[in-house]
């Protein structure tokens, strides 16, 4: 039987986001990252082009996450507390594609660090480290603007991507990206509207859609990841049928969300009929970056380096020979 | 949506007193004025004023020195559309062409072999038919012209005829149906175009008529119009209609982004 032809075709690209700046483009990465770009759904390379390999990065913390189950902290136990030391370990011992970094001791409710404190830690991970950099505030608005207007100006140069602008906080970041070259993340709360809505905000500003990236939140397998997969999807959709608002690359930053449900992190001896949870929190992580990836992510932000392996090796199978 | 912009037309004091004196200056005026209003194309009609090939090439020119908005070339001359097409630099449309023969022959090959988009009226030798399956029988003509002379479905667009509300009121009711059956007529479909000016003719609130029809006429599967970009309220009315149509995602600030996309 003849298989029919249901490839579409698009009007509208996907745009490319870089993230990085090596010595010769003005900073001091090793190489940079792109991603987005593509022409068709995810992964259906008989109908368009996935130019750039979906990515993977790590998360780190400035301070010593306390909250982390114990087996996201294994494997950086020696260096957690330590910034600089847990972004080398990564980049040596993991080989990820990006180093996430995220200032959580400058919330104003936890160690409420100074913003001259988070731009000398984010000077010193770039001086240890050679990935692109993606920074991230501690999630409270007024502090993040704060932290930014040191934090853009010291990594000057280095391309990083900054996060996030919102729906109700986003002249800041806007006008600091812009001003300094960084890329920044565009976040909205599950809601497919809102982050059409950011996205005109920023246009709006100034601040040029090519150097967006989507986030529309990261609920983890089994909280709701149903919704923003569709999301997702109408995203893509959107911006491959000509709304340019809605064209950019989306990530998702998944280890925060799958490591506080109870099915990655309960223990086998608390429960012993939901089996080693050593392999299942792993795999809960890595299920839920599949279904993203599927969904249209570029960038997946993870915790666990067996989850960050595993879901390297299906982003290859996906791209190779046609996404057999 | 697909916007066509009308405001080059000699039919206008401004654009005559133009194309007479050879004065770029409105000319370039309109075709920015237009492209910023949110036009996909841009009309260049020489009205009675002119039937020198040479005329549309000079307006051709302007246009496309200014913006880079596509051209539709509003002439049913071969002797007109060819050279004209062959000026411009990128996409483009000839409008228009009737469901006559000698029209249909002539004119669509000059579409395919320039990639061009082409309008054809459902009009053939006695005039515009006033009934829905006189509309239909001319779009199938039409229809399969296009078909027969390797025309992309995507570059052709079939106008079903508007008619002066005021003089002809029963008629809107008809364009509708014709409407909604011509957006049947194949999968993937044409474009359903209309002049949409033409529904207000000699009325007073000109622009209320004009919005209400269009936005009527887009529930039931119009996708390009000939208008007045101008007309903000128009334009606002085409945003909101393809929101509820669900062709665009809702944002709080849907009319700002539809005119940036």
């Amino acid at each position: 039987m003849q298989i029919p032809d249901v490839s579409s075709t698009w009007e509208n690209e996907i745009s490319s986001v870089t993230i990085g700046a090596t010595e010769e483009e003005g900073g001091t990465r090793s190489r940079t990252i792109t991603i987005g770009g593509e022409t068709t759904m995810p992964y259906l390379h008989f109908e368009g082009t996935m130019p750039n390999r979906p990515v993977l990065a790590f998360e780190i913390w400035d301070v010593r996450p306390e909250d982390w189950p114990p087996i996201t902290k294994e494997p950086f136990e020696d260096v957690m507390g330590n910034p600089v030391e847990w972004a080398q370990k990564c980049e040596e011992d993991f080989d990820p594609d990006l180093l996430s970094l995220r200032l959580m001791g400058c919330d104003p409710y936890g160690e409420d660090r100074s913003p001259e404190g988070a731009a000398k830690t984010v000077e010193k991970v770039l001086e240890a480290t050679t990935l692109p950099l993606i920074i991230w505030g501690s999630g409270d608005e007024e502090k993040d603007n704060e932290v930014f207007t040191l934090v853009s100006p010291a990594a000057e140069g280095e391309n990083c991507l900054l996060g996030t602008i919102t729906e109700d906080n986003y002249r800041t970041l806007a006008a600091l990206g812009k001003a300094d070259d960084h890329k920044v993340i565009a976040e909205s709360p599950v809601d497919i509207n809102i982050a059409k809505q950011v996205n005109t905000l920023a246009l709006d500003v100034g601040y040029d859609l090519e150097n967006i990236v989507i986030f529309p939140n990261s609920p983890a397998l089994g909280y709701g990841i149903e919704y923003v997969y569709s999301i997702m999807e109408r995203t893509r959709l959107a911006g491959l049928k000509g709304d340019r608002l809605m064209a950019q690359p989306m990530l998702a930053n998944i280890g925060g969300e799958v490591w506080k449900t109870k099915e990655a992190k309960i223990t086998a001896e608390e429960r012993p009929n939901w089996g080693d949870h050593r392999k299942r929190g792993p795999l809960w992580e890595a299920t839920t970056a599949f279904t993203y990836l599927q969904a249209g992510a570029d960038l997946v932000i993870m915790r666990h380096p067996e989850a960050l392996n595993e879901v390297g090796r299906k982003i290859d199978r996906l791209m190779d020979s046609g996404g057999e | 949506m697909i916007l066509i912009g009308e405001r080059i037309n000699a039919g206008f004091s401004d654009v005559k007193q133009a194309l007479q004196e050879k004065d770029p200056e409105e000319i370039e005026n309109l075709a920015k004025r237009q492209a910023d209003a949110g036009a996909d194309y841009l009309d260049i009609n020489m009205g009675a004023v002119s039937k020198d090939p040479d005329d549309m090439i000079w307006l051709v020119e302007i246009v496309q020195d200014t913006v880079d908005t596509p051209i539709s070339i509003d002439s049913q001359d071969p002797n007109i559309v060819e050279p004209a097409l062959e000026a411009c630099n990128g996409k483009s449309m000839i409008n228009s062409t009737t469901a006559q023969d000698e029209k249909l022959d002539k004119l669509i090959p000059l579409a395919v072999e320039h990639d061009a988009s082409i309008i054809g009226i459902t009009s053939g030798e006695e005039g515009a038919p006033q009934d829905v399956n006189g509309r239909l029988e001319h779009g199938a003509k039409i229809f399969t012209s296009a078909n027969e002379h390797g025309l992309d479905v995507d570059n052709l667009f079939i106008d079903p005829v508007a008619m002066p509300l005021k003089f002809m009121q029963e008629q809107a009711s008809n364009l509708l149906e014709a409407i909604n059956q011509l957006s049947n007529i194949s999968d993937p479909p044409p474009h359903i175009s209309l002049g949409i000016s033409n529904m207000s003719s000699d009325a007073s609130e000109k622009s209320l008529i004009n919005r209400t029809f269009l936005v009527m006429a887009m529930a039931v599967g119009l996708d390009a119009a000939i208008c007045d970009v101008f007309d903000k309220k128009l334009i606002n009315s085409v945003a909101t209609a393809e929101m509820i149509l669900n062709e665009e995602i809702y944002n709080d600030s849907f009319i700002e982004t539809y005119r940036m996309n």
